[in-house]
């Protein structure tokens, strides 16, 4: 099998490593990269764990050809917030309570963070759609939800005072 | 065989000289949000993928004469978001934003859902009550193929999809007196998949005569099934809720359901299917303001 070269940006970083033709973006992320936080649940893009943003857009990294993602940005759960400087939608999934056995939290908080690039205002039903691809089998959708909408005002509040990322 | 190479193809050239290279042994990919499962499970092999989403002339949306042209690196997501298609073709767009979830509608192509031949395909469904056509560009040929035409059973399209491409979908835009509509029945609202799925375009003379009608109707055969005796029920009376409920009860009769175990049996199916057709008769008379 010839492996190919892929070059992308992830998290911010010029990324330039070795790939085979047959390998997802998750076996990238996961084995080669070692960023777990990106989660592998049914493998067949029906879950959602896997979600990571590609230029822009939530997709599910286990249906993704690691190829595809030549020459675009990437982002995964470990680019967004750090241990001690988490990012709003984290802190807002923490004090809501929008977490449980937690599986299915870093591809809730990617498909939100997507929407919320784009959309600091979003309604419920948007908020709704934007996470409707990612299954939560413990704790039910509206304190995430809620989550999000929350992460939504305090976001919006910081570009206000401009304080924005 | 074993997937040896993964071409990001960067014009029609590079395909075909791929097609070529790999005589017979290589296969296209768009968003792959099927092929990746099926490459996977064993049931498609291929030698080489030719990922065609990085083609320019194939990520266009437009409208060109009249008719609306969807490229075929054009995501579901694309469609549904599209100003132009909300606009000519509102029942493309609101099946598009039915299919799977919005990370798969990222991925995923409207013309990969047609090529991959499955009877209840949403954006097929709806492409088909639009009148598509299919354009699919071999070597030295160009073939326009009417949808209707392109089926060859559960999952299979005439299409040669180690030689040929198809480039693009393209319908008629809908004129101010067509009206169109999409039902949908699924277990939940999403990343499910059809139980039923019903599309409806038809055109109201100014007397309220039914000039024509395209009633499509899926998972009810081998492929989507157009409600043809309906249809003539329709053309050339003036509409009215009798006579639309005499059209949503022939069409059942030309809709063979299955008994599923995901999809419900056939006889629920059918008591189901005349309402939702019924639904979709009423809803597109009304989008014509």
């Amino acid at each position: 099998m010839e492996k190919n070269i892929l070059k992308f940006k992830l998290n911010g970083e010029d990324m330039e490593l070795l790939v085979t033709p047959d390998e997802t973006l998750l076996d990238v992320l996961r084995d080669k990269l070692n960023l777990t936080g990106t989660k592998k649940g049914c493998g067949k893009g029906e879950c959602g764990a896997c979600t990571v943003i590609i230029n822009g857009n939530a997709m599910n990294s286990c249906i993704i050809p690691a190829m595809k993602a030549m020459n675009k940005e990437v982002q995964t759960i470990e680019g967004i917030g750090t241990a001690g400087k988490l990012h709003p939608i984290q802190e807002t999934f923490i004090e809501e309570g929008a977490i449980q056995c937690g599986f299915c939290t870093p591809g809730m908080i990617m498909s939100s963070k997507a929407l919320l690039d784009k959309n600091l205002s979003p309604t419920r039903e948007e908020v709704k759609e934007a996470i409707s691809g990612n299954i939560c089998r413990c704790t039910g959708y509206v304190k995430i939800e809620q989550a999000v909408l929350s992460a939504a005002n305090r976001m919006k509040g910081k570009n206000q005072v401009g304080e924005g990322e | 065989m074993v997937l040896k190479q993964y071409v990001l193809a960067k014009s029609m050239d590079d395909v075909f000289e791929c097609f070529k290279k790999y005589s017979g042994e290589a296969r296209i990919v768009a968003g792959g949000t099927d092929l990746v499962l099926d490459l996977e499970s064993g049931k498609v092999e291929c030698n080489c993928l030719i990922d065609i989403t990085e083609i320019d002339e194939l990520k266009k949306i437009e409208l060109i004469d009249e008719n609306v042209i969807i490229g075929a690196a054009v995501t579901h997501n694309e469609v549904n978001k599209s100003d132009l298609v909300k606009k000519i073709a509102p029942v493309l767009s609101q099946a598009c934003g039915t299919v799977g979830s919005l990370q798969i509608r990222n991925v995923a192509t409207v013309v990969g859902n047609v090529v991959n031949g499955q009877p209840a395909a949403d954006a097929a469904v709806a492409l088909m009550a639009l009148g598509a056509q299919a354009e699919v560009r071999g070597l030295n040929c160009t073939k326009i193929i009417p949808l209707e035409d392109m089926y060859a059973g559960v999952g299979k399209t005439n299409i040669d999809c180690v030689n040929e491409i198809v480039t693009s979908v393209k319908f008629p835009a809908l004129k101010d007196n067509h009206g169109s509509s999409f039902e949908r029945f699924a277990q939940r609202e999403a990343l499910a998949l059809p139980m039923l799925n019903i599309a409806v375009v038809l055109s109201l003379k100014e007397d309220r005569t039914v000039e024509w009608a395209r009633i499509v109707m899926a998972p009810v055969g081998p492929r989507p099934i157009r409600a043809k005796n309906a249809e003539k029920i329709l053309t050339g009376n003036v509409i009215s809720s009798e006579l639309i409920e005499m059209a949503a009860e022939e069409a059942v009769k030309d809709a063979n359901p299955r008994d599923s175990a995901l999809r419900g049996t056939a006889e629920y199916r059918k008591e189901v299917l005349q309402v939702l057709v019924r639904r979709a008769l009423e809803g597109a008379v009304a989008s014509i303001s």
